[in-house]
C-alpha cells in the first residue's frame, strides 16, 4: 500500500524504525575496523616494540604476563584515554555545529578549551607548590578544574552571545573575545610559575596523551557513557531545528529549550575530555566536517564524527611519537592538520559568497 | 540570503566631530599617564624624589630608577602604543572590517613565532637581529589575511576575519610551543616576552626600533587619501582612479613595520589595534586623516595606562601590560559584539 | 462572533518591543472558515504576517489568544498542535545538502520520536506527499539542485507530510515568477478541493488572492479592515480604503472573480479606450 520512497529504505522492527543508511554504517563500521588497528599499532609502539599480532592476541586475553602487564597497565591506558578523548570531542564538535548550523563552531569557540586551560593551569601553578600532598591534590583537583573551568566559560559565552535566540555568527565572535581574555590570563600565570610548573604547564596546555593511566580513562568513559545516549536522543531534535526557528516551531519544537540543551550536552563532553588530556584542538571543528563529507548528509552525524574523533586522536599521538619523536604533544598535530583545514573552509566559503 | 550586507562598519552615527577637542583630551590623558608611568613603580618614591631625578638628578637609587628603568619604559610604551594603534586603523580600513587588529588577525602571532624560531633555533639574541624576522612574520601573517581579503568580492566578513585569524594564531602558537617545549632557557624566556612587557628593555632598545616605527607611520600618513577612497569599495576606488595594488601594498608594509617592530620589542600585545580606532571614530568619524594621528595618541595613552595598572594592581610584583590590555580589552570586544556596533 | 471555526483569534494584539503591530485599539478577532482558503490581504506593514505567524503561535500575543479546537493555543503542548496546524514560514531555510525525500520527511517531526523515526505511516505519508505535489521524480535530487518553483513545491509537500488539517502559508508566492505563482496557487486550490482542507495564506497579489481564495481578509494597521468573499471585500471603495489606491474593479474574464485595476495617470498610447465595466468582448465562455 504504502508506496516506497526513493533513498530512504526503511529499517523497523516492532515499534522501533529507522531509515537505513548503508554510507553512514560502512563509514562507522569502516572506522572502527581502522581504529582498532592504529590503536594496536599505538599500544605496540613504545620501549619495548610489540608486535601487532601480539598486540592484538593480548587484547583478546592470550598474551604473556609480562606483556599483559605492559600492555593493559601502561599501553592501553593511554591509547584509550585517546579514543575517548576524541570521541567526546568528535561528537560535541557534531552537535555544536548541528545546533549553530554552521561548519564554523566548535566547542573551542565556545570558550571550553580555554577555560578548562585557565582553571587547570591555576591549578597546576598555584597548588602545585608544595609536597607530594598537594601534588596528589593536583592530580585530582587538575581535571575537576578543568571540567569547572571549561563549563563556566562555555557558560559565560552562551549567557553573553544568547539574545533573541542564537547566532552561530554572534556564538563565534563573543567565544573569541572570551578566549582572548583567558589565553592573557594563562600567560599571566605562565609568568607566576616556576620553571619546571611551566614547562609541565605549556605541554597540558598544547593538550597530551603522555602519562596517562586508567585514573584519566575512567571518567570520560564515564561520561561518555552517560552523555552519549543522552545526545542520540535529543539529536532527533535537530531535524526540526535546522530548518530554522519558524519552521522548528511549527513542527512543534520548543526551539530554545531544546538548543540549550544540546549545547550544554556538548559542553559537557569537551570539557570532560580537555579534564582527560587537556585541549586538544580542532578536531571537534573538523571531525563532524570530515564525516559529514563521508557520509553525505545535511547534518555532521554523531557516531560518525565520535569514531573519526577517536581516529584523529589516536593516529595524532601515535604521529607525534614515532615521526616527529621524543615528546610532542597529540595537540599540536591536531592544530597543524587542522588550522590549514580551517583556512580552506573560509576560503571556499567565502569564495562561494562572493560567486 | 538576499543582500545581507556584511563585513561594512555600522552606519555612521551623525554626530558633531570634534577633532581639537578630542586632540585636546587625549594629550591631556597623554600628560597625565605620562606623569603616573614615571611616578608609579615598585619601590616607592616621592615626588620630590622623581622631580629631583628628572631635573637634578645626583645618582642616587630614586634617581636611576627613575631615569634608567621608568622613563626609557615610558618611552617605549609611547612608541609601542602608537605603532600598534595605527596599525589597527591600517587593519581596519584596508580589510574594511570593525574588528581588525593586529594581534586578533595573527600578525602578532606571525611576529612572534619568527622571533622565537630566530632566539631559540638560530641563536640570534639582540633586537636588531630579530626584529628582521619578527617583520617577516608579521609580513607573512599579512600577507596571508589581505588575500583572504581580496578573495572575495565586498571584502571578508569580520568572522571569516577573526576566524582566519584564530586559525593563524594557534597554528603559530602549536609551533612555536613545540619549539620552546623541553628547552628550559628558551621556555622561560619566552613565557615572559609572550605576556608582552614593556619592562627591562632598556633604553638603546627603544631607539633601535624607533627608526622602523617612524618609516611605517609616515607611509601610514600618505596612505590616508587611498584609504578615504577605499572605504568607498575597491570598485568605487578604482573609478576614482585609485591604484589599489599599490595603495594596499603601502598598507601592508606600513602595518608589518608598525607590529613588526613593537613586537619584536615587547612581545605580542593584544586589542590596542582594535579599541584605539573605535574609540577615535567615535569622537571624530571616519576620516583616516585625523583617525591615524589621534589613533597614534589614544593607542600610547591605552598602553601606558595599562602599564601603570599592571604596577599597581598585584604590587610588589607587576602584571605584564599584554595580560591587562587582554583581561580589559575583551569586555569591550564583546560589548562591541552585542551592541551590534558591527554587523555580523 | 466566535462560532465553530477550529481556528479563531480572540481579541489578540501583537507587537515587537514597544510598538504595537496588530490589534492595536481593542485586541482583533478573527475566525477562520472551516474548509475554506482565506487569504489575508493588505498594503506592506499591515500586520499580515504578524497576525499570520500569531495564529502559527511563532508570536506570542499580548493581550487576548488563539483558540485552536476551543482549547488556547499557549495552552496545548507545541507538538500536539502541530499533528493539527501546520506552517510555512516565509523564507524557510534547508540544511545544505539535503535531498528532497529527506526534507519532506522533516514534516513528519511532530509524529516522530527518537526510536521511530520512519514508521510505515511516515513512509506512506511522504511518499503520498511528493505524488501528490508531482516530486517523486525528484526524491534523491538535493534541494539546491532545484529550480525555485520546484522549491516551493518541496516545502508544500513538508508542510502536506505533516498531515494537518489547517495550514498557514506566509507569502508562499513570494521570490517566484508569475507561472510558478500560479502553479503553488493551484495546488493549494487542489488541497482545499480534493482534502477538504483549510488554508489560511498571505499574499500580495489581489487578483491571485480573489482566484484562490474562498474568503478575503482585508487589513489596515493592524486592524482588519473588510472580511468576506472576494465579491464582498475586492469593492473599488475597500481597495481605496485599505490601499490608498483607486481602481476599478472588474470581472476576472476567465474566472469570473473581482479583479483590480489600477486607474493611476499614465496611459500608454495604445489608441484604444479602456474598459470601464463589464467583459471584454473577447473573453473566453
Amino acid at each position: 500500500m504504502s508506496a516506497p520512497v526513493a533513498g530512504r529504505r526503511p529499517l523497523r522492527a516492532g515499534p522501533v524504525s529507522a531509515v537505513w543508511r548503508p554510507r553512514t554504517a560502512f563509514v562507522v563500521l569502516g572506522g572502527l575496523a581502522l581504529l582498532v588497528l592504529v590503536g594496536a599499532a599505538s599500544v605496540g609502539r613504545g620501549e619495548y616494540p610489540i608486535a601487532l599480532a601480539d598486540v592484538l592476541r593480548v587484547l583478546a586475553g592470550a598474551g604473556s604476563r609480562g606483556e599483559t602487564f605492559v600492555i593493559t597497565q601502561l599501553r592501553l591506558p593511554r591509547v584509550l584515554c585517546g579514543v575517548l578523548v576524541g570521541a567526546a570531542l568528535g561528537v560535541a564538535g557534531a552537535i555544536t555545529q548541528g545546533v549553530a548550523r554552521n561548519p564554523l563552531t566548535s566547542p573551542d569557540v565556545l570558550g571550553v578549551t580555554d577555560g578548562a586551560g585557565v582553571a587547570a593551569l591555576a591549578v597546576l601553578v598555584l597548588a602545585g607548590t608544595g609536597g607530594s600532598a598537594v601534588g596528589l591534590l593536583a592530580a585530582v583537583g587538575l581535571p575537576l578544574a578543568a571540567l569547572v573551568g571549561g563549563l563556566l566559560a562555555a557558560a559565560l559565552v552562551v549567557g553573553l552571545a544568547y539574545r533573541q535566540g542564537l547566532d552561530a555568527f554572534r556564538f563565534i565572535l563573543v567565544g573569541l573575545g572570551i578566549s582572548v581574555a583567558l589565553v592573557s590570563v594563562t600567560s599571566w600565570l605562565l609568568v607566576l610559575a616556576n620553571v619546571q610548573q611551566a614547562s609541565l604547564a605549556l605541554i597540558w596546555l598544547r593538550g597530551s596523551l603522555n602519562a596517562r593511566g586508567w585514573e584519566h580513562v575512567v571518567p570520560v568513559a564515564v561520561v561518555l557513557v552517560i552523555v552519549l545516549p543522552i545526545a542520540i536522543v535529543l539529536a532527533f531534535r535537530l531535524d526540526a531545528l535546522d530548518l530554522g526557528d519558524d519552521a522548528a516551531r511549527g513542527l512543534g519544537e520548543r526551539v530554545d529549550r531544546s538548543r540549550v540543551q544540546l549545547l550544554g550536552l556538548a559542553v559537557v563532553l569537551a570539557a570532560s575530555a580537555c579534564a582527560a588530556a587537556g585541549p586538544i584542538r580542532f578536531v571537534a571543528l573538523v571531525t563532524p566536517q570530515v564525516s559529514l563529507r563521508l557520509t553525505g548528509g545535511s547534518r555532521p552525524p554523531l557516531l560518525a564524527s565520535a569514531v573519526a574523533g577517536a581516529l584523529l586522536v589516536v593516529t595524532g599521538d601515535l604521529v607525534a611519537r614515532t615521526v616527529l619523536g621524543g615528546e610532542v604533544p597529540v595537540g599540536v598535530v591536531t592544530v597543524v592538520l587542522g588550522a590549514p583545514y580551517l583556512l580552506y573552509l573560509l576560503v571556499r566559503r567565502t569564495r562561494k559568497d562572493s560567486a | 540570503m538576499g543582500t545581507t550586507v556584511v563585513g561594512r562598519l555600522a552606519p555612521p552615527v551623525r554626530r558633531r566631530s570634534r577633532p581639537w577637542l578630542a586632540l585636546g583630551l587625549g594629550l591631556g590623558a597623554l600628560a597625565v599617564v605620562v606623569v603616573l608611568s614615571i611616578a608609579v613603580g615598585a619601590s616607592p618614591t616621592t615626588p620630590g624624589q622623581v622631580w629631583d631625578a628628572l631635573v637634578a638628578p645626583t645618582g642616587a637609587p630614586s634617581d636611576v630608577v627613575v631615569r634608567e628603568l621608568r622613563l626609557p619604559r615610558t618611552l617605549l610604551g609611547i612608541l609601542v602604543g602608537a605603532a600598534l594603534g595605527v596599525a589597527g586603523v591600517l587593519m581596519q580600513g584596508h580589510t574594511r572590517n570593525p574588528l581588525a587588529d593586529p594581534g586578533l588577525l595573527g600578525i602578532s602571532g606571525g611576529a612572534a613565532f619568527c622571533v622565537v624560531l630566530s632566539t631559540t633555533v638560530l641563536g640570534v639574541t639582540d633586537v636588531f637581529g630579530y626584529v628582521w624576522f619578527a617583520f617577516a612574520g608579521a609580513a607573512l601573517a599579512a600577507l596571508l589575511v589581505f588575500t583572504l581579503g581580496a578573495a572575495s568580492r565586498g571584502g571578508p566578513t569580520p568572522v571569516t576575519l577573526a576566524l582566519a585569524g584564530l586559525a593563524v594564531s594557534e597554528l603559530l602558537l602549536a609551533l612555536t610551543s613545540a619549539m620552546v617545549l623541553g628547552e628550559g632557557p628558551s621556555l622561560d624566556a619566552y613565557r615572559f616576552w609572550a605576556a608582552g612587557a614593556l619592562d627591562d628593555r632598556g633604553a638603546a632598545l627603544t631607539l633601535q626600533v624607533l627608526p622602523f616605527v617612524l618609516l611605517g607611520l609616515v607611509l601610514a600618513i600618505a596612505n590616508v587619501r587611498a584609504l578615504d577612497v577605499l572605504a568607498l569599495g575597491e570598485d568605487s576606488a578604482r573609478g576614482l582612479g585609485q591604484d589599489v595594488t599599490r595603495a594596499r601594498l603601502v598598507g601592508l608594509v606600513a602595518v608589518t613595520l608598525l607590529t613588526g617592530a613593537s613586537v619584536a620589542v615587547a612581545g605580542p600585545i593584544g586589542f590596542v589595534g582594535l579599541v584605539a580606532p573605535h574609540v577615535v571614530r567615535s569622537l571624530v568619524g571616519p576620516a583616516h586623516g585625523r583617525l591615524i594621528p589621534l589613533a597614534a595618541l589614544v593607542g600610547a595613552v591605552l598602553v601606558l595606562a595599562a602599564d601603570v595598572v599592571g604596577r599597581l594592581v598585584v604590587r610588589p610584583a607587576e602584571l605584564a601590560v599584554g595580560i591587562v590590555l587582554g583581561i580589559v580589552g575583551a569586555p569591550f570586544f564583546v560589548a562591541l559584539i552585542r551592541r551590534r556596533m558591527v554587523k555580523l | 462572533m466566535t462560532g465553530a471555526a477550529r481556528l479563531s483569534a480572540q481579541g489578540v494584539r501583537v507587537g515587537y518591543g514597544d510598538a504595537v503591530v496588530v490589534g492595536g485599539t481593542d485586541g482583533l478577532d478573527l475566525d477562520v472558515v472551516d474548509g475554506t482558503v482565506t487569504a489575508v490581504i493588505g498594503p506592506n506593514g499591515c500586520g499580515k504576517s504578524t497576525l499570520l505567524r500569531t495564529l502559527a503561535r511563532l508570536l506570542v500575543p499580548r493581550h487576548g489568544h488563539v483558540l485552536l479546537d476551543g482549547r488556547r493555543l499557549d495552552a496545548v503542548p507545541s507538538r500536539e498542535v502541530a499533528t493539527v496546524l501546520g506552517v510555512l514560514p516565509q523564507d524557510p531555510t534547508a540544511p545544505e545538502g539535503i535531498r528532497v525525500a529527506d526534507l519532506v520527511a522533516r514534516g513528519r517531526h511532530p509524529h516522530q520520536r527518537w526510536f521511530r523515526q520512519w514508521s510505515a505511516d511516515d513512509e506512506a505519508a511522504v511518499a503520498e506527499a511528493l505524488a501528490w505535489t508531482d516530486m517523486t521524480g525528484f526524491a534523491e535530487r538535493t534541494l539546491d539542485t532545484l529550480s525555485g518553483g520546484q522549491r516551493q513545491r518541496v516545502w508544500i509537500s513538508m508542510a502536506l507530510a505533516q498531515g494537518t488539517d489547517v495550514l498557514l502559508l506566509d507569502e508562499p508566492t513570494t521570490f517566484l515568477d508569475l507561472a510558478h505563482q500560479v502553479d503553488v496557487l493551484e495546488l493549494v486550490g487542489r488541497l482545499h478541493r480534493e482534502r477538504g482542507r483549510t488554508v489560511v495564506m498571505v499574499l500580495h497579489d489581489l487578483n491571485l488572492a480573489a482566484r484562490y481564495a474562498g474568503r478575503l481578509v482585508a487589513m489596515r494597521d493592524g486592524e482588519v479592515a473588510a472580511v468576506g468573499t472576494p465579491h464582498e471585500v475586492l469593492t473599488e471603495d475597500t481597495v481605496r480604503d485599505v490601499f490608498g489606491l483607486d481602481a476599478r474593479v472588474v470581472d476576472d474574464p476567465v474566472a469570473g472573480t473581482p479583479m483590480v485595476v489600477p486607474i493611476g495617470r499614465h496611459r500608454p498610447a495604445t489608441g484604444r479606450t479602456p474598459v470601464i465595466t463589464g467583459v471584454t468582448e473577447d473573453a473566453p465562455g
